[in-house]
């Protein structure tokens, strides 16, 4: 397939994946202004730490109050990875791409989006925010169903799945790495009911915390982040989006599944092996942010390896267009 | 309230639905009656739901200028035209018979030039034209076929006749939506449709992809054919996808493809591929900065020198933009003539060359009575309606006209027919042209129908989306 599309694929998957996301953060946290004892206050600024967008919050809006950082997160147009602008370029991709993938699939991208900015235009949304972060959580869990059924697991399938995966691996990594943010700071609150309900919140957010009670049953932050990392079954956890993102690369190449053929397969082969052979207590040992620092620079160098293996082609001539997205 | 036909209007106007009397034409009868007996608000309903799963759809222009873009459904209205088998049969040959001509126009105008040599027509109306490519002279087409894909313009005036008003040689648009058009009705009015017998439409990308096919060199047995746009911020980006996607072949871009070894090639994720054939979907000047504007970022340098060495094919053409110079046109009779030895069947509109003396004299003198429009320019810019027109405008045309009247022709206004469109509660007339499309491969195709582009605003006579136009679907009756 063409380079230029499997690009435009690429992230039209990404896109969508971290509008879910960010409606995910959002929600979390609004139930758990609602759930923390008075005194607590409410946590706003984490989450655009999630982002990594802080730089940009702070210089646009200074306070990060409750009101502030919705609207940035949710409709600032400005903010390249607020929903609006996600499901914005997501669209885009699709529009660009509507020739390869399915109708249905065309057609969910842009009610999606007109959904979105719809919302954006008429305030409704940030009055019954509960709604609004369902409904995006729901427009792209059905944008996938539409996937799954109306696309052919071909080489256009995988990119899309790679780029999915990325993007939810590198999302839950920022999740866990909020409880940095949020509890670390204050070793007093460990172990109590306000720090049972944050770490369940955690767990929310990666709508893990059932699958999570399943397997471990009682909160405790090394399983809770042993199941967000290494668990294996656990459709968003790290370990499990990193093996299923090497499957689809492996298929793209035809190579095989314990060896590598180019830099992307290399890379995202070394970490997942690291991860398979990795005990939850050595990353607490070395300290859970700085092995969270260091996962999401690594895949940031793997997204970097497939734009030069796939999305770019030399001898290269004319116009470069089409390589202006970014992370 | 019911919707009927009762109150319609014709308003001495030659209707293709209704006749004067009020009742519906012999084709239109079950469609109008179909529509009468539907219940109360069902057919402002059903115009409603087709609105809007067009808007889900996507099929959708972009208006530019607003805050990122507010894109906006091509208008289309439910009530479809109806065009009788015997209307169909004469407008076919004709259209035929026009394709024939203009083809080997275009291949005596860049080869020997025999037609200018025999002073049949004019030699400095064309050496003089912009669209006339030197660049091509000389080339040697694959099939010696130039002009794959055609839309012609046809009118119909209040005698009854049809009329060619141009013919659209370069990248003709709207094909798309008369094939989501009839998606539409088909849902729509599924009764009427069925008991009027509507000759298909559908297999039209299926025919499109054989003539691109048929242009590939003989001994590649399955050719890579691609589509050419310029973009997606292009406005007829949705069709380029569409007729992909319909066709089942990539969409590129010009920074998709590159000149190698000879070939063109496009960059995929397997490495560089060969193309054969590419239905380009941007203009001459665009497509080769090598050979055409240098500044142009939209194309592919280097590819006019494949295509010559005949390496890769292009539909259409580059060149074909100069038989549809309106000054041309106007000599389509002595052209038909000239290499068929026929007269022409459909007539063209009367047409004054503005670069004749005699006849711009007459053009300056009525300017309030003709249309006059720029030889080389589409989408209904570069256009004075004389009788809807103000005197400062007839001025400023009257100096353009003087300045350069080679750039310029006239043609008498023309009581366009009309046809009944959902405005509201009620059916209004509203004035219409037909744009059929003609293939050119092994053989020369007339796909049954065509877009029946509607003007939307009371009394005007323009009909071009970019002008807030319409469409509505066209139904071509099996005898």
């Amino acid at each position: 397939m063409l380079s230029r599309v499997a690009n435009s694929i690429y992230w039209m998957s990404r896109y969508l994946e971290r509008a879910e996301n960010v409606a995910r953060f959002i929600d979390v946290n609004l139930n758990l202004s609602l759930d923390l004892p008075a005194g607590y206050g409410e946590q706003w600024a984490p989450l655009v730490n999630i982002s990594g967008d802080l730089e940009l919050f702070t210089k646009r809006y200074g306070e990060p109050t409750r009101e502030n950082v919705l609207h940035f997160l949710t409709f600032d147009r400005e903010n390249p990875n607020s929903i609006l602008s996600c499901v914005r370029h997501a669209r885009e991709n699709a529009r660009s791409v509507r020739e390869i993938i399915s109708s249905e699939m065309w057609e969910q991208a842009n009610r999606f989006y007109l959904r979105v900015k719809e919302a954006a235009a008429n305030k409704s949304a940030i009055d019954n925010p509960h709604d609004f972060y369902t409904a995006v959580k729901m427009e792209n869990h059905l944008f996938d169903g539409i996937t799954e059924a109306t696309m052919s697991h071909g080489e256009a399938w995988h990119f899309l799945q790679v780029g999915e995966l990325l993007e939810r691996a590198d999302k839950t990594s920022r999740i866990l790495d909020v409880k940095y943010f949020i509890l670390l700071p204050d070793e007093q609150a460990i172990g109590t009911a306000v720090d049972n309900i944050q770490w369940s919140a955690l767990l929310k957010s990666a709508s893990a915390l059932e699958m999570y009670r399943k397997h471990s049953k009682q909160i405790n932050p090394s399983k809770v982040a042993e199941f967000l990392l290494l668990n294996r079954d656990f459709p968003r956890s790290v370990q499990s989006c990193l093996a299923r993102a090497a499957y689809s690369l492996h298929a793209i190449t035809g190579s095989r599944q314990d060896g590598f053929s180019n830099l992307t397969e290399k890379r995202l082969g070394k970490l997942l092996a690291d991860l398979n052979y990795t005990q939850i207590d050595e990353i607490i040992a070395g300290g859970l942010h700085e092995f969270l620092d260091g996962l999401q620079t690594r895949l940031n160098h793997i997204d970097s390896a497939i734009f030069e293996c796939y999305f770019t082609l030399r001898p290269l001539t004319g116009s470069s267009s089409h390589l202006t997205q970014e992370q | 309230m019911p919707l009927d036909f009762n109150s319609y209007d014709t308003k001495n106007f030659y209707d293709e639905l209704i006749q004067p009397s009020g009742a519906p034409r012999p084709g239109a009868r079950i469609l109008v009656e179909r529509i009468e007996s539907l219940q109360d608000g069902e057919i402002i309903a059903r115009q409603k739901a087709a609105e809007a799963a067009m808007y889900n759809m996507g099929i959708t222009f972009t208006v530019y200028g607003s805050d990122e873009g507010t894109e906006k459904i091509f208008p289309f209205d439910i009530v479809p035209r109806i065009v009788e088998a015997s209307d169909w049969q004469y407008i076919e040959r004709g259209l035929k018979q026009r394709i024939h001509a203009l083809n080997l126009f275009l291949d005596d105008i860049y080869h020997e030039q025999k037609i200018l040599k025999d002073k049949a027509i004019p030699e400095d109306l064309i050496l003089s034209a912009s669209s006339f490519r030197p660049q091509c002279v000389g080339l040697d087409v694959p099939r010696g076929i130039w002009c794959h894909i055609t839309g012609t313009d046809l009118v119909r005036d209040s005698d009854g006749q049809h009329y060619v008003l141009e013919d659209n040689l370069r990248c003709p648009s709207g094909v798309s939506y008369v094939l989501e058009n009839r998606q539409v009705l088909k849902r729509t009015l599924p009764v009427a449709f069925d008991a009027s017998r509507v000759r298909a439409v559908d297999d039209y990308p299926a025919r499109l992809l054989e003539t691109l096919q048929y242009l590939a060199p003989d001994h590649l047995s399955s050719p890579t054919v691609v589509v050419l746009t310029p973009g997606m911020y292009n406005s007829a980006y949705f069709e380029h996808s569409f007729l992909a996607q319909q066709m089942g072949v990539e969409l590129v871009e010009g920074s998709d493809l590159v000149v190698m070894d000879g070939f063109v090639h496009m960059r995929t994720t397997q490495g560089f591929q060969r193309v054969d054939v590419i239905y380009r979907r941007m203009d001459d000047d665009f497509i080769d900065p090598k050979a055409f504007r240098v500044d142009s970022m939209l194309g592919v340098p280097g590819l006019m020198e494949v295509y010559r060495n005949g390496r890769v094919a292009l539909a259409n053409a580059p060149g074909t933009g100069i038989a549809d110079d309106k000054a041309v046109y106007a000599y389509l009779p002595q052209i038909v003539k000239y290499y068929l030895g026929e007269d022409m069947i459909l007539p063209n509109v009367l047409t004054h060359i503005c670069a004749d003396k005699k006849e711009r004299e007459y053009v300056l003198a009525n300017l309030d009575k003709l249309v006059v429009k720029a030889t080389n320019e589409s989408g209904g810019y570069g256009m004075l309606v004389g009788p809807h027109s103000t005197k400062a405008q007839q001025a400023e045309f009257a100096d353009l006209i003087r300045k350069n009247p080679r750039n310029y022709i006239a043609q008498p206004t023309l009581s366009l027919s009309r046809a009944p469109v959902l405005m509201g509660d009620h059916f209004e007339g509203r004035h219409i042209d037909l744009r059929p499309y003609i293939l050119y491969g092994k053989d020369i195709y007339v796909m049954p129908g065509g877009l029946t582009r509607v003007a939307l605003k009371k009394g005007s006579l323009v009909v071009n989306s970019s002008q807030g136009g319409g469409s509505k679907d066209t139904w071509v009756l099996s005898e």
